[in-house]
């Protein structure tokens, strides 16, 4: 027993930490950028995305055995665009707030590259039980992902955070960082503080285990002496 | 004729795809290290965004409106494109295929391009004729384009350049796009747009 539910849990949890789709894989950069002005906006994306993982994930793992190899993405592209005009009708239904908010980035679910690279690698291989946890744990690490890139941006940028006045009264807020030019400088800023705390980590397990695999940083570092040499 | 400067305008400088928007930023950042496939990339989606606005267009105002089915909208944008997409493939490999030669690799990652998708569904949310839709997907296109050279010739600088380890690769691509951003935030209010 123990063994099947700690698989299950890493598959969960390998989403949300060691591939998070938006912050390690640099997936899905549309909607993790245009939409994260606010917080609140960051988390309706993510829940809304992570529907249709889910839901395109539980039927292409149920269909996988019957899709002929050759048209295989397009038919996995067909569910997804069902999945997201589902979400597109509820949201306009019952969250019509957060569907103006969103406009068009709510139908553009449909070409973000995360759930068409799940539905690919995922579930067209693995059974239901595990690509539901897979869609959850993708689409998790997507909303964590995209509260925190909007959260940065709503807290420098309005001073105020989910409908809280935090810095407003203040400090004057930096207006840049909720237009298009604060998203790319958000993110690239985050992306380095992962780099940094993943450079640490490798460093303690160097340690004991020669190289850290950190081919990434390998590159680096030749190019930059390269660099040097000229 | 005033109207059809300023949709161009608009999608050019002002409302650029890439750079207010964020649509079609995994090619932006996929394909801008080297300008000659930078301007690959730009060709093939010029081509592919003019003919996906004009076919969707004509889609959904003579087949999905009058038969009270633009819920279906969504599916039916994407499928036409891919369809375009395999389409323009075929005939280019025909009849053109010196042309075909030069977009060949880029073609096919066109149809997952949210741009594209997102010019078809804004001729729609925004009500244009079909010339407007037109001129609007070329110069959505070209605006695409233009980011997409000027960012590739600022990345070929900045492998020179001296960066904190940490910086390397994907964030100082992004600080670089943010002050490529900056620039063009100049533009808003041109022309009243």
């Amino acid at each position: 027993m123990a063994k099947p539910s700690s698989k299950a849990f890493s598959v969960l949890k390998n989403g949300i930490m060691k591939e998070n789709p938006v912050l390690k894989m640099v997936l899905g950069m549309c909607p993790s950028l245009a939409v994260t002005t606010m917080a609140r906006n960051g988390i309706g994306m993510g829940i809304a995305a992570t529907f249709v993982l889910t839901g395109s994930n539980i039927v292409i793992s149920f269909i996988r055995k019957i899709v002929p190899d050759k048209v295989r993405i397009p038919v996995f592209i067909t569910v997804i665009a069902g999945f997201t005009t589902i979400v597109q009708m509820l949201l306009n239904a019952y969250l019509p707030d957060v569907y103006k908010e969103l406009g068009i980035y709510i139908p553009l679910i449909v070409v973000n590259c995360i759930i068409l690279a799940r539905a690919e690698m995922f579930a067209s291989k693995n059974g239901v039980g595990l690509s539901i946890l897979d869609a959850l744990g993708m689409g998790g690490g997507f909303t964590i992902a995209l509260l925190i890139i909007g959260s940065v941006r709503e807290i420098l940028g309005a001073g105020t955070w989910m409908g809280l006045t935090l810095t407003k009264d203040i400090i004057d807020p930096a207006a840049i960082m909720i237009l298009p030019p604060g998203g790319f400088l958000v993110f690239g800023f985050i992306i380095a503080v992962i780099n940094k705390i993943s450079v640490l980590k490798v460093r303690n397990k160097e340690i004991s285990s020669g190289c850290g695999m950190n081919c990434e940083g390998c590159a680096g570092q030749s190019g930059e002496n390269g660099g040097d040499a000229q | 004729m005033r109207e059809i400067v300023l949709i161009a305008l608009g999608a050019i400088l002002v409302n650029n795809f890439v750079l207010s928007r964020f649509l079609g930023i995994c090619p932006f950042l996929g394909v801008s290290k080297k300008s000659s496939t930078a301007i690959g990339m730009g060709g093939a989606v010029i081509f592919v965004m003019t003919l996906a606005s004009a076919v969707t267009w004509t889609v959904y105002r003579f087949f999905l409106e009058p038969n009270n089915l633009d819920y279906l909208q969504t599916i039916v944008f994407i499928l036409v494109i891919a369809a375009l997409v395999q389409f323009v493939e075929i005939v280019l490999k025909r009849f053109v295929p010196a042309l075909f030669k030069a977009l060949g690799i880029y073609l096919p990652l066109i149809t997952t391009n949210c741009a594209v998708l997102g010019a078809a569904l804004l001729n729609i949310e925004r009500n244009y004729n079909l010339l407007h839709s037109v001129v609007f997907g070329l110069s959505a296109g070209i605006g695409f384009t233009l980011a997409l050279i000027l960012f590739s010739g600022i990345r070929e600088k900045l492998e020179f350049c001296d960066i904190p380890d940490v910086f390397q690769g994907l964030p100082i691509t992004f600080i670089a796009a943010a002050l490529v951003s900056v620039a063009f935030t100049g533009f808003k209010g041109l022309f009243g747009i």
